[in-house]
């Protein structure tokens, strides 16, 4: 997938959960996630964050460092 | 074999059911007990006593004008017509007095004096009420001499129009009484010389279809019935092609063209149509295995009689010289097709597939189950990823179109699914229909919902187009939204927002059923200032004051229900629309009783279906996910395999996985995700990187330009399954006819499994629902022989509900409390700007059905040969465009043309066109945007440019062209 597509991806769903309140938005990001996306774009996303985030959300990059599955 | 089921009580009862208090008369004789305001006619009938009629019909209000029913009531003078008589208690009938013996024959032989005597030729010989009352009454005789006629184009006046033509020659003086034939109409003939005036026709299209197209035109011996205006025929008239008025002529005047040419059926087997989510029942009138016609099903529980022209005529492709019968493959998508027996098809397709497991790995390969395809047929194929290929990647055509409804009502009520049944909408006093054009997507419920709205139910319409039911015959929306396209959540918010801070809430409902915390929270939200609709006024379009008035109606007008579509749900923020709905109904109290609720429309017959049978890569059937190892613990013991823990891709991730080479192979059952889906030029780059792509249909669909293998399909009339509307509801697809090419389509992903190793043994489909029963809480009641018995039932149906549950959350929230949810608006990223200056929405027209496949091989092609772009004059001029010119549409995924149709249906800056013609493909135009929560695309809001244009783009041609090569067959070798 697209670096673009894969990043628009993630900060719509951040742009849902950091509206929510009194909830932890990173690891709701992160449970999405974890429930939805298939493990090679999870490893994208992971791939990406490490090589700087680039156009990520910032909520989007703490929800995979703290709470994301690594693929198996 | 159950397989051929005679309908059950078929009578024709003559009024219409009543309730009320119980009644009790004598009727020759015999006592009977009916409900008050019941008619004379329908208490005889009671007790098995037919009276003579001939204008009255159940599903109709009486009429009293054929005088055919008349009967004595001691103590009353003269012979009132029993279809307009209530009863009353002690009242004493008699049928059958020598006097209304009288009355009848007079009447009969009225009738006859101006009706052809030719019953031995006429179509509707044996099927004929005139023909049976004639019998009934005893007429034996016709003392008139002709006279003035309607019948005798030569105006010899004969009754038998063969000795008419013989006595015409020469002599033919014309007739000027005689009215022609009306052809018109593809499906059914209007013959006015057979005409009685009974006017049921023009009855039934008011009251059981609601367009009003029939009047009776003249007076007296010249009345006869007319369609639309003076000038007008069936086709150019408003008439719909429903064919109810066929179904209640008591004569071969509106007589089906199949049953002309065919002659009348000799049996008939209860099925359900394949066409939309509404899901009407059909009886299937056969003539050996010939499908003479399709009626619609009186005891049909969603339709309850009723039909539209889909269902009723369009299934002309099920024999259309273009389905393809015998398998076959091609090494490459640039080979022509080599035609092979079943076994080399499937072995090709076998030994591919595992190839490129062993060489790409285990999640390298895939399937799309198909909306279309039965629930037994669907559980196969996800079964055949999950238990045979070992992996989730499984999705479905729900995808596109109602996962955000999965998503949005399972986050609120706990379960993924519509929360009424459609006679619900009888009890209902205020209705919203959002982002849905019922009267084109799901007309049978369409008719339902404008019944209603004739006896007094206000209707709010939140669609940036001015869609039919905003105006109509006798039906007016009290209220008409017109928002932007992409700004649904904001409107429904600024709903919200109005009911919290009039104090419109249902404060005792929202105290007993639902989640107090999420309840604060929501209200916090909800009433700032900035989410009222003074203040989202110029971001949505929609007048402050409309949009006051409708949520106060929604909030206080009774019980109030919403129906929803795809302009919902196709979104960006599809899934949080969907919670916005959620959380109006339970702010108003409005779920758990008849005539209120949350009802997605769904798009295709078994969408419901095929997300509850585990479609989704992320859930087992029954939605649950794969993450739970519970579960797949179940589905494990009985399969005797490891299922992945692991959610699989979804279609456009699918796509994005083959476009970077990690997904290769994908077996595609009755879906054709080419024309179907968003942004076609990446769909074919897609599957043009496939190594095996299998596709198993009809036709040779557009994604069959990219496929290696192409299994044929059985049309619903060649197998056995069931499909779950709209509503949970179960119905039974019973087969007709023998697949004509060998095998149903279950039978095919069984031999397609077999080839690749595993042992099913699935004899019928019977057995597979008793798998899906017996792993899947909420199916384990459903059997076949419940549903042969019940005629259909809704889910859950299990122990606590042997038999289905109509209405969902009555007592509790499936979830426990209701959950309310935050829905802050995010603007779409697909705006508008100096390039692309317009928003183009989708969407449906009656006649077609989704990618055109099926619909566009039948007759209905007369009402909508070519999509259309739908433009405001206004638009339309500042760019020099006229009614009917090609203009080019353009997007920032690519461009093509079709003809401009202007209209102020649509608001200014709003264009509009559907997607039934793979010519046009409206979805090379929408972009790769989709809904945050379930990657539903967002076909609803495209910023589009428009200009003039004098013909097919570069890319259409060479679609074009690529399509005609990849569609070669060599011939069979010898
Ligand atoms: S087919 Fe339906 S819409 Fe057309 S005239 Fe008959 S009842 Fe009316
Ligand atoms: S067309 Fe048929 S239903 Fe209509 S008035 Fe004539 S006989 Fe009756
Ligand atoms: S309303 Fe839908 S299910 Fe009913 S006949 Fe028409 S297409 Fe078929
Ligand atoms: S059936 Fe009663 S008047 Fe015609």
């Amino acid at each position: 997938m697209s670096p673009d597509k894969m990043t628009h991806m993630a900060n719509q769903i951040a742009a849902f959960f950091k509206t929510q309140p009194h909830v932890d938005a990173a690891a709701e990001i992160a449970a999405h996630i974890n429930d939805f996306w298939e493990p090679r774009m999870r490893a994208q996303l992971f791939d990406h964050v490490r090589a700087g985030g680039a156009g990520l959300d910032p909520f989007v990059i703490e929800a995979v460092e703290k709470d994301l599955v690594a693929p198996a | 074999m159950k397989d051929f089921i005679i309908p059950s009580d078929d009578r024709d009862m003559g009024t219409p059911a009543k309730t009320g208090a119980p009644v009790t008369l004598t009727v020759d004789g015999f006592q009977v007990t009916v409900p008050e305001g019941t008619s004379v006619m329908r208490a005889a009938a009671e007790i098995g006593i037919e009276v003579p009629k001939l204008c009255a019909s159940d599903n109709l209000e009486a009429f009293g004008s054929c005088r055919l029913c008349v009967v004595e009531i001691e103590g009353r003078r003269g012979t009132p017509a029993s279809c307009t008589t209530p009863v009353a208690e002690g009242m004493v009938v008699n049928t059958q007095t020598p006097r209304v013996k009288k009355v009848r024959k007079g009447v009969m032989e009225l009738y006859i004096s101006d009706h052809p005597l030719d019953c031995l030729t006429c179509s509707a010989n044996g099927d004929c009420e005139l023909q049976d009352m004639a019998g009934a009454v005893g007429l034996r005789d016709m003392r008139y001499t002709s006279g003035r006629n309607h019948y005798d184009a030569s105006g010899a006046g004969t009754l038998a129009q063969g000795d008419m033509r013989a006595r015409a020659a020469g002599t033919d003086l014309g007739n000027p009484d005689y009215i022609p034939k009306d052809d018109s109409n593809p499906y059914f003939s209007y013959d006015p010389s057979k005409c009685i005036v009974c006017n049921r026709c023009v009855r039934a299209c008011e009251e059981v279809q609601g367009t009003f197209a029939l009047t009776i035109e003249g007076r007296g011996f010249d009345s006869r019935v007319k369609a639309g205006n003076a000038g007008d025929d069936f086709l150019t008239s408003d008439c719909v092609s429903c064919g109810a008025c066929v179904q209640a002529c008591p004569t071969a005047t509106l007589q089906e063209k199949s049953v002309v040419e065919m002659g009348t059926p000799d049996r008939s087997v209860v099925t359900t149509c394949a066409y939309c989510g509404v899901g009407c029942s059909f009886k299937a009138e056969m003539k050996g295995n010939e499908l003479v016609r399709m009626v619609p099903y009186k005891h049909g529980k969603a339709n309850r009689g009723h039909s539209c022209v889909k269902g009723r005529f369009a299934y002309g492709y099920a024999h259309h010289p273009d389905r393809i019968l015998s398998p076959m493959i091609r090494d490459r998508i640039d080979e022509p097709w080599r035609e092979v027996s079943w076994e080399e098809a499937l072995n090709f397709a076998a030994q591919r597939l595992k190839r490129l497991q062993a060489t790409y790995g285990r999640r390298s390969i895939g399937v799309i189950t198909s909306s279309r395809c039965t629930n037994e047929e669907t559980y196969l194929v996800q079964k055949l990823a999950r238990g045979v290929f070992l992996n989730n990647n499984t999705d479905t055509c729900a995808r596109v179109c109602h996962s955000p409804t999965g998503y949005g009502l399972g986050q609120t009520y706990g379960t993924s699914a519509g929360t009424q049944d459609f006679d619900s909408v009888e009890k209902t006093d205020v209705v919203m229909v959002i982002g849905a054009n019922p009267t084109d997507g799901h007309p049978v419920f369409a008719s339902r919902l404008k019944k209603r709205l004739r006896q007094g139910a206000k209707l709010i319409v939140v669609d940036p187009r001015r869609i039919d039911l905003v105006r109509s015959a006798h039906v007016e929306a009290a209220h008409h939204l017109p928002l932007r396209p992409g700004t649904n959540v904001a409107v429904v918010t600024a709903m919200a927002h109005v009911i919290v801070t009039e104090g419109l809430t249902d404060d005792a409902f929202i105290r007993a059923r639902c989640d107090t915390e999420s309840f604060a929270d929501y209200m916090e939200f909800v009433s700032d200032p900035r989410h009222s609709p003074e203040a989202v006024e110029t971001l949505t379009g929609v007048p402050a004051a409309e949009l006051r008035a409708a949520a106060r109606l929604y909030a206080k007008g009774g019980n109030a229900s919403i129906y929803y579509g795809l302009g919902v749900t196709e979104h960006s923020q599809g899934s949080t629309t969907v919670i916005g709905i959620a959380n109006l109904a339970m702010l108003t109290g409005n779920i758990g009783r008849e005539g209120v609720g949350v009802n997605p429309l769904r798009g295709q017959n078994n969408v419901q279906g095929s997300c509850d049978m585990g479609s989704f890569p992320h859930e087992l059937p029954g939605y649950r996910h794969v993450k739970h190892a519970d579960a797949r613990k179940i589905y494990e013991d009985l399969w005797g395999v490891e299922i992945d823990p692991e959610p699989g891709l979804r279609i456009p991730n699918m796509l994005d996985a083959a476009v970077d080479g990690t997904f290769k192979g994908l077996y595609c059952q009755g879906e054709d995700i080419l024309q179907s889906d968003p942004d076609t030029k990446h769909v074919a780059a897609g599957l043009a990187a496939m190594e095996c792509v299998i596709v198993h249909d009809l036709f040779l669909n557009e994604t069959a330009n990219y496929a290696h293998v192409f299994l044929p399909g059985s049309s619903f009339l060649e197998k056995d399954g069931t499909f779950t509307n709209a509503e949970r509801r179960i119905n039974r697809v019973r087969r007709v006819m023998a697949p004509r090419a060998t095998y149903a389509d279950w039978e095919v992903t069984q031999l397609l499994a077999q080839a690749m190793g595993a042992t099913w043994t699935y004899t019928h489909p019977s057995q597979i629902m008793a798998e899906i029963a017996a792993t899947t809480p909420s199916f384990a009641g459903v059997d076949y022989a419940l549903l042969d018995e019940l005629g259909s039932v809704q889910w859950p149906c299990n122990e606590a509900a042997p038999e289905g549950t109509p209405l969902m959350h009555v007592e509790g929230f499936k979830r426990g409390k209701g959950r309310f949810i935050v829905t802050e608006y995010v603007a779409t990223d697909e705006r508008t700007g100096p390039r692309f200056p317009l928003l183009l929405t989708t969407g449906r027209i009656l006649s077609q059905y989704n990618v055109g496949a099926q619909t566009r091989r039948t007759a209905n092609t007369a009402w909508h040969p070519e999509d259309l772009l739908e433009i405001h004059p206004h638009d339309a001029e500042t760019r020099g465009i006229k009614e009917g010119d090609w203009v080019r549409l353009s997007s920032r995924s690519g461009e093509t043309t079709l003809r401009a149709a202007l209209t102020d249906r649509m608001s200014p800056g709003v264009v509009y066109t559907t997607f039934h013609h793979p010519d046009t493909q409206a979805n090379v135009i929408t972009t790769d945007y989709s809904d945050w929560a379930t990657n539903c695309p967002e076909y609803k809001v495209t910023a589009v440019q428009i200009s003039p244009s004098n013909g097919p783009t570069d890319w259409q041609e060479d679609y074009a062209a690529q399509a005609a090569q990849a569609r070669r067959i060599l011939p069979a070798a010898e």
